[in-house]
């Protein structure tokens, strides 16, 4: 077995500055093979739906569809959290089952509500040749930049990426100090107004956006509606796998509130799975069992403060609109910047959607299909299928397929390899682009069929 | 409308202080000329504490945004559900905003852009006051 090497810090891949240039890598690293857990709404206590379990199979499966062995892989990417706020009730033990089944790591929840990357080579006694180790923050978004960038510096030649979500029973952030009648700390500038979560933030927004550029709420509509069809058409999703049931624009309209102008609908459905990814050299790549896409450039927005890898920070109690959308400006300029291309290059976007809402505010910063500030509800009322020239979302985003933060990044590498199946878009697709999560904190994507 | 109280720590013991004396004070950092809400340890545009101090403003804002919250996972709020949330521009700090229940203001009746003035609410946990913001009397209050 190989001594791996952590690091426990992803913050030096990340290209957030400004003026960067070209990125030095363009055209030189490539995502080849995916792979997919099933989807859940909630763990049932399984040691082998367990979310290290699921973990461990997308990870498989993602070696497996490139057509590698797992011997030649030698890096290993993660995100250590597995949820954003479904925490393991204080005082329940792991199950038995799972504690058979597994062989343990450092922490007592590694397998159950987080990840280690002691845990997964501990259970992946495959992976005989794994060196190099990053734990990244948050999101795919940034676990998947990280990777690239490594493989593009050579830290790397051949290296797995897997971001995991568990879902346990209750409701997100309701009980703890949320039922108290005190709260403490930071948050209680915002939280005692709203609750926590960003959506709160998100509807004010985009209540600004209505406000500001005479829109209104019901032009939202194509999009989520669009979002479900194409979630539908996606198997590896949650509303394919589990409710298959199409969505109208009166379901959407008369879905109910949750901060007004946000709905119900506007909101992803926690869920538990795990999505896996495998990233390799231009060189490497031509041998392997899928077609390579290969990554034109990346970037984003954030701070980075030695190890310390943040988003940028807004004046006041929240971020915005004005703030959010300079922000994606920026990130926009950065990533065109890095890969070489402009807006016109971009065939289809699979920007982040956790909150339908604030999608608006990423694919205007990218000026998807010639829109402006302003612009994207317009766009939203015309034809913006897969069958159509502008396709937005073609993956469905976490609004079609659950919240995992990844499906876009599935969906890109699908489209341009031509195997999206029924998702397959009528365009001839050369270049798209995918990322997230939100304004303030980023990494985009952009993909390629030919590296040129 | 009935709030989880705050309980005022190192770094915002001195705004909640104010806040119980009916005052509102927001961090400046004297070097920047710049206010900054919520508090910070240090300055976020310098990264130095040394110039920080608490300024008083007079407390005149207008309504940038709102929300109308269904669902808020936050117990204390939600027998008032919905309720309006919005959020306020501080008028003597450019850039500075704050989040309000708009007292007196029926839900989803929010005027965009209307005149603000503080005024103070107590929170039933602990007595502790917090800022509250109500649409303004413009006669009266510029």
């Amino acid at each position: 077995m190989t001594v791996s090497t952590v690091h426990p810090s992803a913050a030096a891949m990340f290209r957030t500055a400004e003026g960067l240039g070209l990125w030095p890598y363009r055209g030189q690293v490539a995502a080849v093979g995916i792979g997919h857990s099933p989807t859940m709404r909630r763990w049932d206590g399984r040691p082998e739906t367990s979310i290290g379990a699921w973990s461990i199979m997308a990870i498989r499966n993602a070696i497996d569809d490139a057509g590698v062995p797992p011997d030649q892989v030698d890096g290993l990417a993660l995100v250590a959290p597995t949820s954003s706020a479904s925490p393991w009730p204080a005082d329940a033990p792991v199950p038995d089952g799972f504690l058979a089944m597994f062989a343990a790591g450092s922490h007592p929840l590694d397998g159950v509500a987080r990840l280690s990357p002691e845990w997964l080579l501990k259970n992946m006694p495959e992976l005989t040749n794994v060196k190099f180790v990053l734990i990244a923050p948050q999101c795919m978004s940034m676990a998947l930049a990280a990777a690239i960038e490594a493989v593009g510096r050579g830290l790397t030649s051949t290296c797995v990426v897997v971001r995991s979500w568990h879902n346990f029973a209750g409701r997100y952030r309701h009980g703890g100090e949320n039922a108290e009648p005190t709260v403490s700390g930071p948050a209680k500038h915002y939280n005692l107004w709203t609750g926590p979560g960003g959506l709160y933030r998100t509807a004010m927004q985009f209540q600004r956006y209505l406000h500001k550029y005479g829109k209104t709420k019901d032009m939202m509509a194509p999009f989520v509606v669009n979002s479900r069809r194409n979630g539908l058409l996606f198997p590896e999703g949650y509303w394919a796998q589990h409710r298959p049931t199409p969505l109208t624009t009166e379901d959407y309209l008369s879905s109910r509130w949750i901060a007004e102008p946000a709905n119900l609908l506007d909101n992803d459905l926690p869920i538990h799975a795990a999505g896996a990814y495998l990233v390799t050299t231009a060189e490497r790549a031509k041998d392997m069992r899928q077609k390579p896409v290969y990554v034109l450039g990346h970037a984003g927005a954030g701070v980075v403060n030695g190890t310390k890898y943040s988003g940028l920070k807004w004046r006041g109690v929240i971020e915005t609109l004005e703030e959010a959308e300079d922000f994606a400006a920026a990130t926009a300029r950065k990533v065109y910047e890095s890969a070489g291309v402009t807006a016109a290059d971009i065939q289809f976007e699979n920007c982040y959607d956790g909150f339908s809402l604030f999608h608006v505010f990423h694919i205007e910063g990218f000026g998807f299909a010639g829109i402006k500030r302003g612009e994207a509800l317009d766009l939203f009322q015309t034809d913006i299928s897969i069958e159509g020239p502008n396709p937005v979302s073609p993956s469905g985003g976490n609004i079609g397929s659950g919240r995992t933060r990844f499906w876009m990044f599935t969906d890109s590498i699908q489209q341009i390899q031509g195997r999206a199946g029924a998702r397959q878009m009528a365009i001839d697709v050369q270049v798209g682009l995918s990322g997230g999560f939100l304004p303030f904190w980023s990494n985009f994507i952009v993909w390629s069929k030919t590296g040129q | 409308m009935p709030k989880q109280s705050p309980v005022p720590d190192k770094l915002d013991q001195a705004f909640y202080a104010a806040a119980n004396e009916e005052r509102l004070v927001i961090q400046h950092c004297a070097g920047c000329n710049r206010y900054q809400y919520p508090p910070e340890p240090a300055c976020y545009e310098c990264d130095s504490s040394d110039q920080l101090s608490w300024r008083q403003v007079e407390g005149h804002g207008t309504i940038y945004s709102y929300a109308v919250v269904y669902d808020t996972p936050v117990a204390s709020l939600q027998p008032d559900e919905p309720f309006n949330v919005a959020v306020i521009n501080l008028d003597e700090c450019p850039g500075i905003t704050m989040l309000s229940h708009l007292p007196g203001t029926p839900s989803g009746k929010v005027p965009i852009g209307a005149p603000v003035r503080v005024v103070f609410e107590v929170t039933p946990a602990t007595g502790q006051k917090v800022p509250e913001w109500q649409i303004a009397d413009t006669d009266s209050c510029r």
